[in-house]
């Protein structure tokens, strides 16, 4: 027995000094993010407020490159959370993207088939790697590394074999009238923009062929994936019995077996999830630039998990935020175009990322402590 | 005598070439506190691990309730009422009391057609179970690892104890804790008792499992020794058996009495 300090757990009470409501409602795994969104906002809003950042073209503008972070860092965070990484994220973009148009380009499928394919072709790849995972107890970082190299090379593999180029084009002759193609590569809430440039409250184009319509004519279906992703991670995570078993997962994989949460298809559904997340961004990107190339996704998947990092997870696993991940994406997002937007040499967004991500972290840490007890 | 809750009769457990168990015996009645006792590497863990469900024995018979059963998993032991509290792994520090508390039995809400974990019960039954068992949370929102070790156990028992546990086993809960955490565990043991749960004590130290043991079987080196009701035997008898006798014998006359 170790007869040292006693600690009277039963009148805890009294030595637990009161917590404040201000106190209580700032202390949460978002604040880091919070902060930094209000940092970069303030800062720009600063710098960048007469070169159109914040109008509705240039809020469009950067929402695009957020939303994009976003898709990606939402499949990141549950998994992180579940006490995993992946890796292959980058190499699964450039993968999909590549296998929707060899499907529907050069062999010809319709398109909604092409992009099915992709998505059973992707997430099965998700299910290979949590499997690995599982089974040989290597860590994800390895084993999705090993895949980070392998789709690449097949992708580039694929696609000089079939069709002598890395690039492969012409989609957009294929999407026309497609069903499934109007879920990733269209715009929503047309009317709705058409009612605001008449009121006034956006601008129209004056000249050319488009003259008339208003500069921003919908909110792209890339947005609304992420918005859609956002608030499904985000109630699925914290507000669900499968929630609250990625937690578990990822807190301590054995004292969760021992209550019985099925520890192994939590940690590969996240991998699949995250494959998802991989091939929503990859089609959107293919319907948007009408072309999927070998090398796209290139670095994403360190994107992703620094959104995440920033958004307050903890990268050991069992904490962290989809709404701060979310975050995290939005501040990535906002200064990598509002660099450009303010004219400052575009190197710059480095640096600029890089002290954010490490005042957030810090701050992050912090936070975390008081939360939970950890010394 | 009342039919014993559970009932292991001649468990042997071999891994490979090593016998880790070679026969041991224990019967759990409700309201009993059946202490374990055995040095490190007696086989207490995979005994209590036999008796949860981890491993199925090599030779021997379970009974429950007087009928003869096997457990497959874990679960077959929780869903037969044996609830296992380990020393280390019995919470997951970095989430909160009530998260703990509902582990893989969330009460849920319907809204729509989606099932969410209702926050609002679960966060009053996890307030009213640890105030029966003397611990005042601040919120529920709490992180377990804001608790302190003896807390957490007693999380872990009241956990048990809400979600039906007949037999509860206790791995070592007291080994790592003070002396005033040692008393609110033990108290809570006590508790748990006098509800009509049978309850099993590991315990490397003889002391404790005086404290609350009705009965006490020592293991050593894989077997039963014995079991001896409370008043049987004495303190300084338990402690020799554990240790294997002659080996203590000397060790005690050349610390003064003090081991």
């Amino acid at each position: 027995m170790t007869a040292d300090k006693a600690e009277p757990a039963l009148e805890k009470d009294e030595r637990v000094k009161e917590i404040s409501g201000f106190r209580k409602a700032m202390i949460r795994p978002e604040l880091g993010s919070i902060c930094g969104t209000i940092l970069v906002f303030v800062f720009f809003l600063l710098v960048a407020r007469d070169s159109g950042m914040f109008s509705a073209e240039g809020a469009l503008n950067w929402g695009v490159v957020s939303a994009q972070f976003a898709i990606i860092a939402v499949g990141a965070c549950l998994l992180m959370i579940a006490g995993e990484f992946d890796l292959s994220v980058g190499s699964m973009i450039g993968f999909s993207g590549i296998v929707i148009a060899l499907m529907s380009v050069t062999w010809g499928f319709p398109m909604w088939v092409a992009i099915i394919t992709a998505f059973v072709v992707a997430v099965g790849i998700g299910w290979l790697n949590g499997y690995l995972v599982i089974r040989t107890g290597l860590p994800s970082f390895i084993v999705t590394l090993a895949f980070l190299y392998i789709l690449r090379g097949l992708t580039i593999f694929a696609a000089i074999a079939t069709t002598n180029k890395t690039i492969i084009g012409g989609i957009r002759d294929r999407v026309e009238g497609d069903w499934l193609a109007a879920l990733f590569g269209g715009k929503i809430l047309k009317g709705l923009f058409v009612w605001l440039a008449d009121a006034g409250l956006i601008g129209k184009f004056v000249a050319g062929s488009r003259a008339g319509q208003p500069i921003v004519d919908g909110v792209p279906m890339l947005i609304v994936w992420a918005i859609v992703l956002i608030i499904f991670a985000h109630l699925l995570l914290t507000r669900t019995q499968f929630g609250n078993w990625i937690y578990a997962a990822g807190g301590d994989a054995q004292a969760a077996r021992y209550t019985g949460v099925p520890v192994e298809r939590v940690k590969i559904l996240m991998f699949m999830f995250t494959a998802f997340c991989a091939t929503v961004f990859a089609t959107c990107q293919v319907m948007e630039f009408g072309s999927a190339a070998a090398d796209r996704g290139l670095l994403k998947e360190f994107e992703a998990i620094i959104s995440v990092v920033i958004g307050g997870a903890l990268l050991t696993g069992g904490y962290g935020s989809v709404i701060g991940a979310a975050l995290g994406a939005l501040i990535f997002g906002v200064v990598q175009q509002g660099l450009f937007f303010a004219g400052v040499e575009s190197s710059l967004f480095r640096v600029f990322l890089g002290g954010i991500l490490l005042l957030a972290v810090i701050l992050n840490t912090y936070i975390r402590r008081i939360i939970t007890g950890e010394r | 005598m009342t039919t014993p809750l559970i009932e292991l009769r001649d468990i042997e457990k071999h891994f490979g070439a090593v016998i880790a168990l070679a026969g041991v015996s224990l019967s759990v009645h409700p309201g009993e506190c059946h202490c374990l006792l055995g040095d490190n590497g007696a086989g207490k863990s995979t005994f209590i691990k036999t008796m949860s469900g981890v491993h199925s024995p090599t030779k021997g018979s379970i009974l429950v309730d007087g009928a003869e059963t096997s457990f497959a998993s874990t679960r077959d032991a929780i869903d037969a009422g044996i609830a296992t509290v380990y020393q280390d792994l019995a919470m997951i520090p970095l989430m909160s009391v009530t998260r703990n508390f509902w582990m893989g039995r969330e009460p849920k809400k319907r809204v729509g057609p989606f099932n969410f974990i209702d926050f609002g019960t679960a966060n009053q039954v996890t307030m009213d179970e640890m105030a029966k068992m003397g611990i005042r949370l601040r919120e529920p929102n709490q992180a377990v690892g804001t608790l302190s070790g003896g807390e957490r156990q007693t999380v872990a028992i009241a956990r048990a104890v809400h979600f039906g546990a007949k037999v509860l086993i206790l791995d070592e809960p007291t080994s790592a804790l003070g002396v005033r955490q040692t008393s609110n565990v033990l108290a809570t043991i006590d508790k748990v008792r006098k509800k009509g749960i049978g309850v099993v004590f590991i315990s490397h130290n003889v002391r404790h499992a005086m404290a609350v043991g009705d009965r006490f079987t020592v293991l050593n080196r894989g077997q039963t020794l014995g079991t001896a009701k409370r008043g049987e035997i004495s303190p300084e008898e338990l402690q020799e058996l554990m240790a294997g006798g002659q080996e203590l014998a000397e060790l005690e006359g050349s610390l003064g009495g003090t081991v």
